[in-house]
């Protein structure tokens, strides 16, 4: 898919991506020339048939995960079928409520999910994890139903 | 009437790239696939199109076979929604270590390496995708193929001599693992004498043969069957199906393997037979599989 601005004839650019939460998702398209922007809004069927080709709208913002379709797919894994090493990244602390968080996710692709947020808190140089820091790197890396 | 002359570029007309990158993120995938598999010497898919006729038991026998023989083997199960392999290779239930270069995989009869979905769903659970409540059965072939891609590229399956592959039944399933692997060593196709399984099998071997790959040996399994009481052998199945096959399709039978009832008592419980009884008449033709397996893919390599 390409979005042109018709009245610039340019090609606009992938700018943002939201995640409501409902299995919408919301991509942010802007023109390079004039600056207008635009907003894709899949539906939940659409959403799921690009992430289930373990594809990202916008392109890739994390590497992907081991697994990483399965991990966040399946709904009949077993809790204790993974057994992921920490970060080699870098060390980042866990606030009380972001920790209370990551527990609510399925045994099956928590470990996965504390990685990602780990390493995206890292690069940005982040010291402690809160469940704002969550919804934000939820939103920039496109994690739909992690 | 207004006039409406306003012309948009067409796709093509476009340069630019497509904002999602689909297809680049699809070569990633596939190059990463290619390069898991680039320290694999020989690939070997196990199929049929054909259910129940012995693929999971005979990918499990010559598995244990051949690394029992000193080579590096790995072996996948490609059956997402059946999976056995991991029970008939006795493979331990312990968490799947998952560090940066991948999963580790599971350890089965004499060190095979082997990933299963068997080994990450809840015990007994089937296979369930999270999917849109209207049309899931839409994503599903998508969701599987992902997953099989996964189990391919995302383990940590090293250097190793032989890979082997079960392969679910149905020639749609077959069809789509066939499209991911790079490179296909051997085809190993498994029938048994009946009818049925001649029909089945011999739309497997159109459908191989289009997709060009040079090797392909036919397995006969559950010939015959030995009378324990005065050691007779008896045909299992009044047709000769499987010398038909081979006849029909050109295909060179590599195996006759008899039915052996302690064969699944002793497989089904993770203890192979080739390794629980070597010298019975089932794990000598096994034996005799593996050597032309060896045999054969070199030749080709
Ligand atoms: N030669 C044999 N003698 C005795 N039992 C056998 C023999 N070959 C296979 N079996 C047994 O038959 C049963 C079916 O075999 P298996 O599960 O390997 O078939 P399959 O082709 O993989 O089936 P599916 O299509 O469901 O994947 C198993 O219990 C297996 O141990
Ligand atoms: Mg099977
Ligand atoms: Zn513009």
């Amino acid at each position: 898919m390409k979005f042109l601005c018709i009245d610039c004839d340019e090609v606009m650019t992938f700018a943002e991506r939201e995640l409501p939460g409902d299995g919408t998702l919301a991509a942010v398209f802007e023109c390079p020339d004039c600056g207008r922007e635009m907003a894709m809004l899949t539906n939940p069927m659409e959403t799921k048939l690009v992430s289930g080709l373990g594809i990202q709208v916008g392109g890739r913002t994390v590497p992907d995960q081991p697994l990483e379709l399965v991990r966040s797919s399946v709904t009949t894994g077993d809790e204790q079928a993974f057994a992921d090493l920490p970060l080699t990244a870098g060390t980042v602390r866990w606030s009380e409520a972001a920790a209370e968080r990551l527990q609510g996710v399925p045994g099956f692709v928590r470990g996965m999910v504390k990685k990602i947020y780990g390493e995206y808190a890292v690069e940005r140089g982040i010291e402690e994890i809160t469940p704002e820091i969550m919804d934000r790197a939820r939103q920039d890396l496109g994690l739909e139903g992690m | 009437m207004t006039e409406r002359t306003r012309k948009v570029r067409t796709y093509h007309e476009v340069a630019d790239p497509d904002s999602e990158d689909i297809v680049g993120q699809i070569e990633a995938q596939r190059s990463k696939l290619v390069g898991r598999l680039a320290d694999i010497d020989r690939l070997v898919v196990v199929a049929s199109g054909k259910g129940g006729v012995g693929k999971s038991a005979i990918t499990a026998n010559l598995a244990a076979l051949i690394a029992e023989r000193g080579r590096r083997v790995g072996a996948i199960d490609g059956d997402l929604h059946g999976p056995s392999l991991a029970a008939m290779l006795g493979a331990e239930r312990t968490p799947l270590v998952v560090s940066e270069h991948g999963v580790e995989p599971a350890v089965g009869a004499a060190g095979v390496k082997l990933m299963s979905m068997d080994l990450v769903l809840s015990d007994g659970a089937p296979l369930e995708w999270r999917q849109p409540e209207v049309a899931g059965f839409v994503y599903q072939s998508t969701l599987d193929t992902g997953a099989v891609r996964e189990l391919l590229a995302d383990v940590v399956w090293g250097e190793l001599d032989f890979l082997l592959i079960d392969a679910p039944p149905g020639t749609d399933k077959l069809a789509r693992l066939l499209e991911l692997l790079p490179v296909i060593d051997t085809l190993l196709l498994v029938t048994t004498p009946s009818e049925a399984a001649r029909r089945a099998v011999g739309r497997t071997v159109r459908q191989a043969h289009g997709t060009g790959i040079s090797t392909i040996g036919l397995v006969a399994n559950m010939t015959a069957h030995e009378c324990p009481d005065c050691g007779r052998s008896e045909p299992m199945f009044e047709a000769d199906g499987a010398a038909r096959l081979a006849t029909e399709t050109g295909l060179e039978l590599w195996a006759e393997v008899p039915f052996e009832p302690r064969f699944a008592v002793a497989t089904d419980a993770g203890r192979p037979l080739v390794l629980e009884a070597p010298e019975s008449p089932a794990a000598r033709e096994l034996g005799r599989l593996a050597t032309k397996l060896a045999n054969a893919t070199s030749d080709t390599a």
